[in-house]
């Protein structure tokens, strides 16, 4: 009960083409994560599988039923906005409540439904209160549980975390993979946040200028990126890209090395650089080297290391963990 | 850095300032209801004084009662005016929904045409209106009244509407998309809960000016059975000889019911329940 299937889905805005012909295949019970730099298409792409945008062109279907034709009410699918979007004249209870009732659900079995999703969230204490008395956390757990109470054959995720501070944002994301446990219900979700995308999700889409660039799992992504940008996109600090003539390489254009994957030595090393700046973050340290050979050099270690900023350090990459790319940025296997 | 509190001087200036312009605004009216309770010599001879007790008579009251069918008239002003303030709210915001929710072609130019009429008095066009009334048969009814009021008002409703209605989140109106609410539900429901202080500015606009009217009332709807209080005092202005305790009197009475429904307007224009809609 819910796969999705887009095949070359299309959306313009007057002559500015927002997608560009978008193949995708959602089985059952996954969570899929579409993520990419803004305006790269992926909210437009999530309105459209809501019913909220006509695709210009292309074909949705949801459980091998088209939906292009289907109103987002009976698509089967729920959605939780960025920005909460609750109806700040219902309280908690009539918010959740508010779809199954226009959808002639009997009212036991709603209040059934509202029960066992504020159960879920803990929400239960808040029932009759309107949204202006709830925090944003709450808010948005609120949210999250309306799309629960309809069951859906899809949630529909939009940035949900993004209004959120820091330490909620965490907390929601663990509850949201504990939801997608517990319910195991196909979802799909828009984010920007790569670490948001890599702790979540069974499968990343990445999307830039409308076109997916690479569809896999977290660490397929990580450690086979399919071209340039999905290699600087995935990962932080991002991957140090290097001219490929500058070392001497002949069969690629470019060579890509994570910062976690180079080693530093005082003594000696391939490449020799002056250390330009030093990030201390407790469990990492990030050394940002100024190399005459190839350029800046970002180099991850993990615990602590003491450099002075103008220390002269040799780097090493690891052999096997390097990456090439060809001309056009795709890489090389 | 401006400090959070002003000073007393500056806090005092401001309120003499405001309390000047209120003394200006509120005089005209504050003169008339004194001078419609006192006797005819006493308005001419001291039209600034208080009444007293020599000069305090309610003969302007009595006459204005007792002669003229004015609760009549009153009926007609209110039927007209609330009728009138419901049809623009209606129309205008139904039109201001459809142009700052919807793409469509034409939409700028739609927009423009509607805020037109804001430009063009629609005194221009009594003649044809007139002609209009008269072949359709509507002259001298209340009906005539309200149509006229309606298409005067739509234009600033339409304007101030569609600019608020721009403000209400998107992703609220698709939650209400995805949980299965009509169009009209979402308007009804989501979206003009949330103008409602836009829609009460846009009231007490459209309110003062149709129960002030003169001009269209005395086109339009002269009989006596469809007077309205503004053409009703008409009543005693003559060529010659005014009786201005009636004339007062009439006025003072006539400020009651609008004041009434500015109270209630306003009221909404203070509260707003958005907070809590979005973020």
């Amino acid at each position: 009960m819910g796969s999705l299937q887009l095949k070359s889905v299309r959306k313009s805005f007057g002559p500015v083409d927002v997608l560009k012909g978008i193949d995708l295949d959602v089985k059952d019970g996954e969570f899929v994560i579409f993520v990419g730099p803004s305006g790269c298409g992926k909210s437009t792409l999530l309105r459209i599988i809501a019913g909220l945008e006509d695709a210009t062109s292309g074909s949705i279907t949801i459980d091998d039923q088209e939906v292009a034709t289907v109103p987002p009410a009976k698509r089967g699918i729920a959605m939780v906005f960025q920005s909460y979007a609750l109806y700040p004249h219902l309280n908690v209870k009539d918010n959740m409540g508010l779809g199954l009732k226009q959808a002639g659900t009997p009212k036991d079995e709603i209040d059934r439904r509202v029960a066992k999703a504020s159960a879920m969230l803990s929400l239960e204490k808040y029932l009759t209160r309107r949204p202006a008395e709830l925090s944003g956390g709450q808010r948005q757990r609120v949210a999250i549980g309306r799309a629960i109470v309809r069951e859906p054959k899809l949630f529909l995720f939009d940035e949900p975390l993004s209004n959120l501070d820091a330490a909620l944002r965490v907390n929601t994301r663990l509850e949201i993979a504990r939801l997608h446990r517990e319910l195991k219900a196909t979802m799909i979700y828009v984010t920007h946040d790569q670490v948001e995308a890599m702790t979540l999700a069974d499968k990343i889409v990445v999307l830039d200028a409308g076109v997916i660039q690479q569809v896999g799992s977290p660490m397929e992504l990580y450690n086979r990126p399919a071209n340039l940008f999905v290699a600087g996109f995935i990962g932080s600090p991002g991957m140090n890209f290097i001219d490929a003539g500058r070392l001497g390489v002949s069969d690629a254009k470019t060579i890509g090395v994570r910062p976690e994957h180079v080693a530093l030595s005082r003594d000696a090393g391939t490449w020799q650089g002056k250390v330009v700046h030093v990030e201390h973050l407790g469990a990492d340290t990030i050394v940002y080297l100024e190399s005459e050979a190839i350029g800046t050099l970002t180099v991850r270690l993990f615990g602590e290391h003491h450099h002075a900023v103008g220390d002269v350090v040799f780097a090493t990459p690891s052999a096997d963990q390097t990456h090439r790319f060809d001309a056009v940025g795709q890489a090389i296997r | 850095m401006s400090k959070a509190r002003a000073s007393l001087s500056r806090t005092t200036l401001v309120h003499l300032a405001l309390i000047g312009y209120t003394l200006i605004a509120v005089f005209p009216v504050f003169l008339t209801l004194i001078n419609s309770m006192k006797s005819r010599n006493a308005i001419f001879r001291n039209p600034m004084q208080l009444p007293t007790t020599e000069t305090f008579d309610l003969v302007g009251y009595t006459t204005v009662l007792g002669q003229g069918d004015f609760a009549s008239y009153f009926q007609n002003s209110f039927i007209v005016t609330v009728a009138a303030i419901a049809l623009v709210l209606l129309f205008g915001a139904m039109a201001a929904f459809a142009l700052s929710e919807y793409r469509f072609r034409g939409n700028t130019l739609m927009g423009l045409y509607l805020a037109l009429g804001i430009m063009i008095p629609i005194r221009l066009g009594t003649v044809a209106i007139l002609q209009g009334m008269v072949a359709t048969g509507l002259v001298n009814t209340l009906t005539a009244l309200i149509l006229v009021y309606t298409a005067q008002g739509i234009p600033l409703a339409v304007f101030i509407l569609s600019e608020f209605m721009r403000t209400v989140s998107d992703d609220l109106k698709n939650a209400g998309r995805i949980d299965g609410l009509s169009e009209y539900a979402i308007f009804f429901r989501l979206v003009l809960p949330l103008v409602r202080p836009a829609m009460a500015t846009v009231a007490v606009f459209t309110m003062i000016p149709i129960w002030n009217d003169l001009w269209f009332p005395l086109i339009l709807a002269p009989s006596e059975a469809t007077k309205t209080v503004t053409l009703g005092s008409q009543l005693f202005i003559g060529q010659f000889v005014t009786n201005w305790n009636a004339v007062l009197a009439a006025l003072s009475l006539a400020i009651l019911p609008v004041l009434v429904l500015y109270l209630v307007f306003s009221r909404q224009l203070i509260r707003g329940i958005t907070s809590g809609a979005v973020k």
